[in-house]
């Protein structure tokens, strides 16, 4: 398991720096000198190298790519070329809002797929199987930012149980906060849901083949307990991962839900990055949210090991 | 067949008609504004309604239907043509630094959370449909890469493979006609259901502004555009929504469909 462990540490830090030289080097070709985008078409050019000194963007490109990494590694992300507050502070900001609603999401759509999946496949070809995986089809089709418009116009503008849009904020107390991220976090969560049932339910069936499955039943337990007993247990280990995998669904799809709510998560920075220049906030944004993805997939990888011993010596 | 299959297969044929036959015609220009009939509710003139500045959403629903096909289909084209001869070449060369390499980069675009960097691209190099496809399009490749290697190295333990050997083809030319005809249909059936999930992204890339640019119409864009409409004029939001569920919904369809079907295991065991 150390030497598995050791195997996939080496790998995802290879990830990552891979991951953080594309994303530089992206930022790098991008037109436009965010100095002289800060500054307007009429910068005298002594202020402008003044300014380009202050950024550091005079340094050569390995050295800013080093600053850069350098940086991060010790919680430095730099200064926002707009606001000139660090980046740091503003991802963390964001984050109280970027995070619960992914994790309300991951929760909600664990939830809804768990009993729908078990559901479906203790009832292999039975009406109620078809309806679930119906539904489930239906539910992969939905973009869900439409999905989220939908639920504004029935739950929020109709019946006026939750606001439009906007967060209140945790300070009004946990519930206000949550009040207000759950449409988002239903939305989110549909879509997921639909594909973590079908796994769910896939991943039954083939247990549910299995030769100790017939002894548990032959053995005296009946459906139901050789199901919960046996089954479910089993069939949790392909579904894990998945759901590890989703994770970096959420985060990336809460991009476009924060749009249709208005929230001031991650999302909605990115975009305003993106219209104001301020490509070191992107540059972060991005590098913060691949590296959220890729440690996660290696925590799942791990977790499936540690799980299922033949599977470290594949690797 | 299947009932997922005809299902499937008539839905996507309904989208890919609406978007061909919108080349000759459509029952309105599609961009000609018509102030006074602005935001009627689907009626006998207006089948699918009106926008906000009276163009019919029927004709730019059609139109829509050509963008999307033609984003979501080049990003398959992209995976196609850069996967499937990696894949082929991984396996050809099992075991080699070759392979070892391709396989790794593979899953390195695989752990990049897809939409994330098709924003950074379009926010960097501008948005637009070029952009979405190319965005949309990388991410395909890996898919492609992965799934033909895993097919073909199973092939290429069979004995009619060592029988093209033994006649001293070699393996770029083994590669070409023995094994890609023998995973044809794995990639028919993957590059349906990635051509819906092209749809999904473009629909969501144009939503937030960085897909297909006005005056080309684009469903995600209608549905931006309906955002703010959404309460007195909820068709406007109906409608795209809709025409995106109906297109992903039939290409699933039609994916699970061909699957089954293209499978002579799967169809042995149903009998």
């Amino acid at each position: 398991m150390l030497r598995y462990t050791l195997k996939r540490l080496i790998s995802l830090i290879l990830s990552l720096a891979v991951a953080s030289v594309v994303i530089f080097a992206v930022i790098e070709i991008a037109p436009g000198d965010p100095a002289s985008f800060m500054l307007g078409v009429n910068a005298q050019p002594d202020t402008l190298a003044a300014l380009r000194a202050e950024l550091g963007l005079d340094a050569s490109k390995a050295q800013r790519y080093f600053a850069w990494v350098g940086g991060m590694l010790t919680g430095d992300f730099g200064i926002s070329y707009t606001y000139r507050t660090p980046v740091s502070q503003m991802i963390a900001d964001r984050l109280w809002v970027s995070l619960p609603l992914a994790l309300y999401a991951l929760t909600l759509s664990t939830l809804i797929a768990f009993p729908a999946g078990i559901y479906a496949a203790a009832r292999r070809g039975k009406p109620g199987d078809l309806t679930v995986m119906g539904a489930t089809q239906l539910g992969i089709a939905v973009p869900n930012f439409w999905f989220a418009m939908m639920l504004v116009l029935v739950f929020a503008i109709n019946l006026r149980w939750f606001n439009a849009g906007g967060f209140a904020g945790w300070d009004k107390g946990i519930w206000t906060g949550l009040h207000s991220l759950t449409l988002p976090a239903i939305a989110l969560a549909l879509p997921q849901a639909a594909i973590l049932a079908r796994v769910m339910r896939s991943s039954l069936l083939d247990i549910l083949g299995e030769d100790f499955m017939r002894t548990a039943r032959a053995k005296g337990l009946s459906r139901r307990q050789a199901l919960w007993r046996h089954g479910v247990r089993n069939a949790l280990i392909p579904v894990l991962t998945i759901i590890g995998l989703q994770f970096s669904f959420l985060l990336a799809g809460s991009i476009i839900i924060e749009q249709v709510f208005y929230l001031p998560g991650l999302g909605r920075l990115v975009f305003q990055a993106i219209s104001a220049r301020d490509l070191i906030v992107v540059e972060s944004v991005v590098m913060l949210l691949v590296f959220a993805v890729i440690t996660v997939n290696f925590l799942v990888d791990l977790a499936y090991a540690a799980v299922d011993p033949r599977l470290r010596s594949r690797a | 067949m299947s009932r997922n299959l005809i299902l499937g297969a008539a839905l996507s044929l309904l989208v890919l008609l609406a978007a061909l036959v919108s080349f000759v015609w459509t029952p309105y220009d599609h961009a000609t504004l018509n102030i006074p009939a602005k935001l009627q509710p689907p009626n006998v003139q207006h089948w699918f309604g009106t926008d906000h500045f009276g163009r019919d959403m029927f004709s730019m629903i059609m139109v829509g239907a050509r963008t999307s096909i033609a984003v979501a289909l080049v990003a398959v084209g992209i995976g196609v043509g850069f996967g499937v001869p990696l894949g082929l070449t991984a396996a050809a060369r099992k075991g080699s630094w070759l392979d070892e390499l391709i396989m790794r980069g593979n899953d390195l675009v695989f752990a990049f959370p897809s939409l994330v960097i098709a924003i950074l691209i379009t926010a960097v190099f501008g948005a637009g449909a070029i952009n979405a496809i190319i965005a949309i399009g990388i991410f395909n490749i890996p898919v492609f890469a992965r799934i033909t290697r895993g097919a073909a190295l199973s092939l290429w333990e069979r004995e009619f493979i060592l029988a093209a050997r033994v006649s001293g083809k070699g393996a770029a030319r083994i590669s070409a006609e023995h094994i890609l005809p023998n995973v044809a249909n794995l990639l028919i059936v993957q590059g349906t259901i990635q051509f819906s999930l092209g749809i999904l992204a473009e629909a969501g890339l144009s939503y937030v502004g960085l897909g297909a640019q006005p005056p080309t119409p684009s469903w995600g864009r209608m549905l931006a555009d309906a955002q703010t409409m959404v309460s007195f004029a909820p068709h406007l939001a109906l409608i795209p929504g809709l025409a995106i569920i109906v297109t992903v919904l039939g290409l699933n369809l039609l994916g699970d469909g061909l699957r089954d079907w293209l499978d002579p295991r799967i169809r042995v065991a149903r009998v």
